[in-house]
């Protein structure tokens, strides 16, 4: 009967512990509620830059609208925000030098760098070549599985004497893996037209990966190809969250919506969408509080601030990702957690693409290789720095190939 | 944390167990598996090739030896690897003899540093200090603010001039001697550690306040760059400790094996959560012995036999199925427990215990609380604590230093627990012979929200399944329940 020990056991630790010493941490219950307050742009007159076809210069798809949503929003303001004149639009957008990905990331020296001398300097591949080109991989945070996959493929190929001499083994690994991140989508979907029906891209993450500053970034980037942009601030949890967004719509000329602090999110990005919709905003950025993918009651509380965004007129048209390069495997479990967690009935997606911040470190962000193999979502934007141009889009050629840097 | 890091060295092992003699082949194998698992945990490439090689060295040894039974010789082995890697005593925080005693929180950025700055301050407080906080974060928007705000709702000042960081914390530790602080903590911006220029303007803010203790601030989730970021910061710092954040989520932690390991600093502090609260002292042989001693059953039962009586625990076990187990009963079994020696010792060897649990420190007081407001009940409120209205719950409240709503809560929890164990009792015949609960307790209670139930209704599930099984899959059911799991 020893599992009457275990029961005992359990019972008093589960019960006596649980009971007092951990609380739940929030609750995500829906207040009604309506505590936004807006706060608008400095705004020099300039017109617009009309929207029209795909600009290709910025990876942004622009497709053909669709069909509008079912209506019945899940919850109705109960006053209306006080409407002031439409100005967002209006802000001239600056340009922003981009930096180039590569010179960003060589900045560290490749992972990949001193294994590739000690693979060079033999006259042939030997075992020790193989182990060179796993430690460089897995340093490089690609993981275990992924670098046994390459390595195992690259492998045969040697004892069938296809490759043979170093630089061809280096050559093959650089061709595999971009190989395998080709064909991805990696636009940015907006559907345009349609006044009062604006697009909403929602940022998740886990905590301090850089969602805020992403959002800071992309709004800037959109407002220069001319769109209109709001951001609403769905992080009501961590202190001043709020502040610092507001920061970055300032910077980028975007409007922004604000929620009590410790409110209710998915009432903030609704009063965002309402807000975005009767001006004919084109875009509205709606940021999340940084969580982890292991509690689900904040895994529920994205899901319905997904749902809220939908509900109204606007359109969820990107769900993002952000990853912060020094994610080491967890990287993929975020992933795959977050992916389930935001799942979208309509599409059967959940994350429309990752985010990946910080690579202007030593860090190398290999586990997205992972995310992107092995999930099949695609890489979108990379951060390159902390100010408000540093973000590029996601280019699989310039990305192995910094990997492969040999500065 | 080190959950699944260890659940895949038990699994290395397990393919051994029982085995009369070890080949060299086995020995690859396990050495194989116990890379991957160590890898899979982030544990840094370099650290895992020092300490597979020290393991081969040895288990060879045991196989060359025809040791009689080579899988636990095995276990052993590993164990020992893994403390000495974790290894290390709890940093013990000595005060400057002249105050402020000064702290320096460095880090990559978005690793946590503000809030483990507020962290820090309040657990200076618990332990009788009086902190200044210094803002000295003036590169991201807001950051600031954001340390003002977490200042006020610990009660501690925060000082923040704008311009120069360099030039507020210098002020910042004059504002502390003039205020008569004795703590000064000093949150600066996070930097990477190849930004030459950033980690020239902390290394001029560390000459300028000369800390105490620089403590690095690691998220728990990095991966391979944490012991390049940690040699880099402490090269230019000299670090005195590490702060693990974001220790509550799955991460396995490897990078908390590996940097203790590189920089030869000890991991001080563990952040659990985003509450002020949850941030404690890391102990590291704590921690060494939760990782190697998770999920290890036997060792579980065969204390538990010593420190239960087994009379007692029997009928107790058969009312808990009845549904008559009262809080009387309750408080019979707690001490029964804590024979059992250190509650976080226990947590560690339970299998399936809610992450939040076994991330946590669990300090032997905490149970107290909880025994505290049983033993402020009369006979008959213990036995009927549905008795309990307004008044009895300020009487026990008062009586037992808790608040009413800790006092409400255990009772409606208590309540809830009875109800579900009587259920359970039913669908089990009483549980006699209970071998085969159906159900899988990890499902049920999936996905439903509140309740309350502290992840009690899936335990009938999985316990009734453990007997005498020494890889058991564990309670699957308990952590879904688990209140700072919903
Ligand atoms: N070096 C660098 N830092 C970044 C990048 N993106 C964000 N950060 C910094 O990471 C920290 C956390 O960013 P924040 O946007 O607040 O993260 P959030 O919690 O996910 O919203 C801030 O200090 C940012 O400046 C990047 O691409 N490179
Ligand atoms: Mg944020």
């Amino acid at each position: 009967m020893e599992w009457i020990y275990l029961a005992l056991v359990a019972l008093v630790l589960v019960f006596g512990i649980g009971v007092l010493v951990l609380n739940r941490r929030r609750s995500p219950e829906l207040t009604d509620e309506r505590t936004s307050e807006i706060v608008r742009p400095p705004r020099p007159a300039v017109e617009p830059r009309p929207m029209s076809g795909p600009d290709t210069s910025t990876g942004t798809a622009v497709l053909e609208p669709s069909a509008p949503e079912s209506a019945a929003p899940e919850i109705q303001p109960e006053a209306e925000v006080e409407a002031e004149p439409a100005v967002a639009a209006e802000v001239e957008p600056e340009t922003y030098e981009r930096p180039s990905f590569t010179s960003r990331m060589s900045k560290a020296r490749s992972a990949l760098t001193g294994a590739f001398l000690g693979i060079r300097s033999r006259a042939g591949i030997t075992d020790s070549s193989f182990d060179d080109l796993e430690e460089a991989l897995l340093r490089a945070d690609v993981g275990v599985r992924v670098t046994d996959e390459l390595l195992g493929g690259l492998r045969a190929r040697v004892k069938s004497k296809e490759i043979t001499t170093p630089d061809a083994l280096l050559d093959a690994l650089r061709v595999e893996m971009t190989g395998r991140l080709e064909g991805a989508d990696r636009e940015l979907h907006l559907v345009p037209g349609e006044p009062g029906s604006p697009n909403v891209w929602l940022f998740v993450g886990v905590n301090g990966v850089g969602k805020t500053t992403t959002i800071g970034k992309v709004g800037a980037l959109q407002r220069s190809e001319g769109r209109t942009v709001l951001m609403a601030a769905g992080d009501t949890f961590r202190a001043a969250a709020a502040e610092q967004l507001l920061t970055w719509a300032e910077r980028s000329g975007a409007e922004f919506v604000r929620g009590a602090e410790g409110g209710d999110p998915s009432s903030v990005i609704f009063d965002g969408v309402e807000r975005a919709a009767a001006r004919d905003i084109d875009l509205v950025l709606a940021d999340t509080a940084g969580r982890l993918h292991t509690k689900s009651n904040l895994m529920d509380e994205l899901r319905k601030v997904r749902r809220v965004a939908a509900k109204g007129a606007g359109r969820v048209t990107e769900v993002l990702l952000v990853i912060d390069a020094t994610t080491g495997q967890n990287g993929l479990t975020q992933a795959r957690q977050f992916g389930d967690a935001l799942l979208s009935d309509d599409t059967g997606v959940g994350l429309t693409g990752v985010v990946l911040t910080k690579l202007d470190g030593s860090a190398k962000g290999g586990i997205v290789f992972a995310i992107e193999t092995e999930l099949g979502i695609p890489v979108k934007l990379v951060g390159l720095g902390e100010t408000i141009g540093d973000l590029v889009p996601f280019d699989p050629g310039q990305f192995i190939g910094a990997l492969f840097a040999e500065s | 944390m080190f959950d699944s890091l260890s659940s895949r060295l038990e699994g290395a092992i397990k393919k051994i167990r029982g085995k009369g003699r070890l080949t060299e082949a086995d020995v690859d194998e396990i050495l194989k598996e116990i890379r991957t698992a160590l890898l899979e945990a982030d544990v840094n490439v370099g650290v895992v090739r020092n300490v597979v090689a020290r393991i081969r060295e040895q288990t060879i040894g045991v196989a060359l030896s025809q040791a009689l039974d080579p899988s636990q010789q095995v276990v052993k082995i590993v164990n020992q690897e893994l403390t000495a890697m974790l290894g290390g005593e709890t940093l013990k925080i000595t005060y400057a003899s002249r105050p402020p005693t000064v702290v320096l929180m460095a880090g990559l950025q978005g690793s946590g540093k503000t809030t483990n700055s507020a962290k820090l301050a309040r657990w200076f407080k618990s332990q009788g200090r009086q902190p200044l906080l210094v803002g000295a974060d003036l590169q991201r928007p807001a950051a600031v603010e954001q340390l003002r705000t977490l200042g006020r709702q610990i009660d501690v000042p925060v000082f923040s001039e704008p311009g120069d960081p360099v030039a507020t914390a210098t002020r910042g530790l004059a504002e502390a001697r003039r205020l008569g602080k004795d703590v000064l903590i000093v949150d600066t911006a996070g930097r990477l550690s190849i930004d030459a220029e950033m980690m020239e303007q902390v290394r001029q803010i560390s000459a300028n306040i000369e800390p105490d203790y620089t403590f690095l601030v690691i998220d728990a989730m990095t991966g391979q760059d944490a012991v390049g970021v940690a040699e880099a910061f402490h090269a230019t710092l000299a670090i005195d400790g590490v702060i693990m954040s974001k220790l509550d989520g799955d991460a396995r932690g490897g990078a908390a094996l590996s940097v203790k390991e590189v920089i030869g600093r000890p991991i001080a502090f563990a952040s659990t959560g985003e509450k002020l609260t949850e941030f404690e002292q890391f102990h590291p042989d704590r921690m060494a012995g939760r990782i190697l001693g998770m999920g290890d059953m036997l060792t579980l039962i065969e204390q538990a036999e010593q420190a239960f009586e087994k009379d007692q625990a029997e009928a107790a076990a058969e009312k808990l199925l009845e549904g008559e187990f009262t809080l009387d009963d309750f408080l019979e079994q707690m001490q029964q427990l804590k024979k059992m020696g250190p509650l976080g010792n226990i947590l560690g060897m339970m299998p399936g215990m809610p992450k939040e649990l076994k991330g946590a420190q669990i300090g032997d007081d905490e149970l107290k609380p909880v025994e505290a407001i049983i033993r402020s009940m009369t006979a008959e409120e213990r036995r009927k604590p549905e008795i309990i209205n307004g008044s009895r719950r300020n009487r026990i409240a008062v009586g037992s230093g808790t608040s009413v709503a800790q006092v409400t809560q255990l009772v409606k929890q208590f309540g809830e627990m009875q109800k579900m164990m009587k259920r359970m009792g039913g669908a089990m015949g009483m549980g006699r012979s209970g071998k085969k609960g159906k159900q899988k307790g990890g499902k049920a209670s999936k996905g439903k929200r509140g309740g309350g139930m502290l992840g009690m209704p899936n335990i009938p599930g999985g316990l009734p399944n453990m007997p005498g099984m020494p890889n058991i899959p564990g309670m699957p059911g308990l952590p879904s329940g688990f209140p700072g799991s919903k």
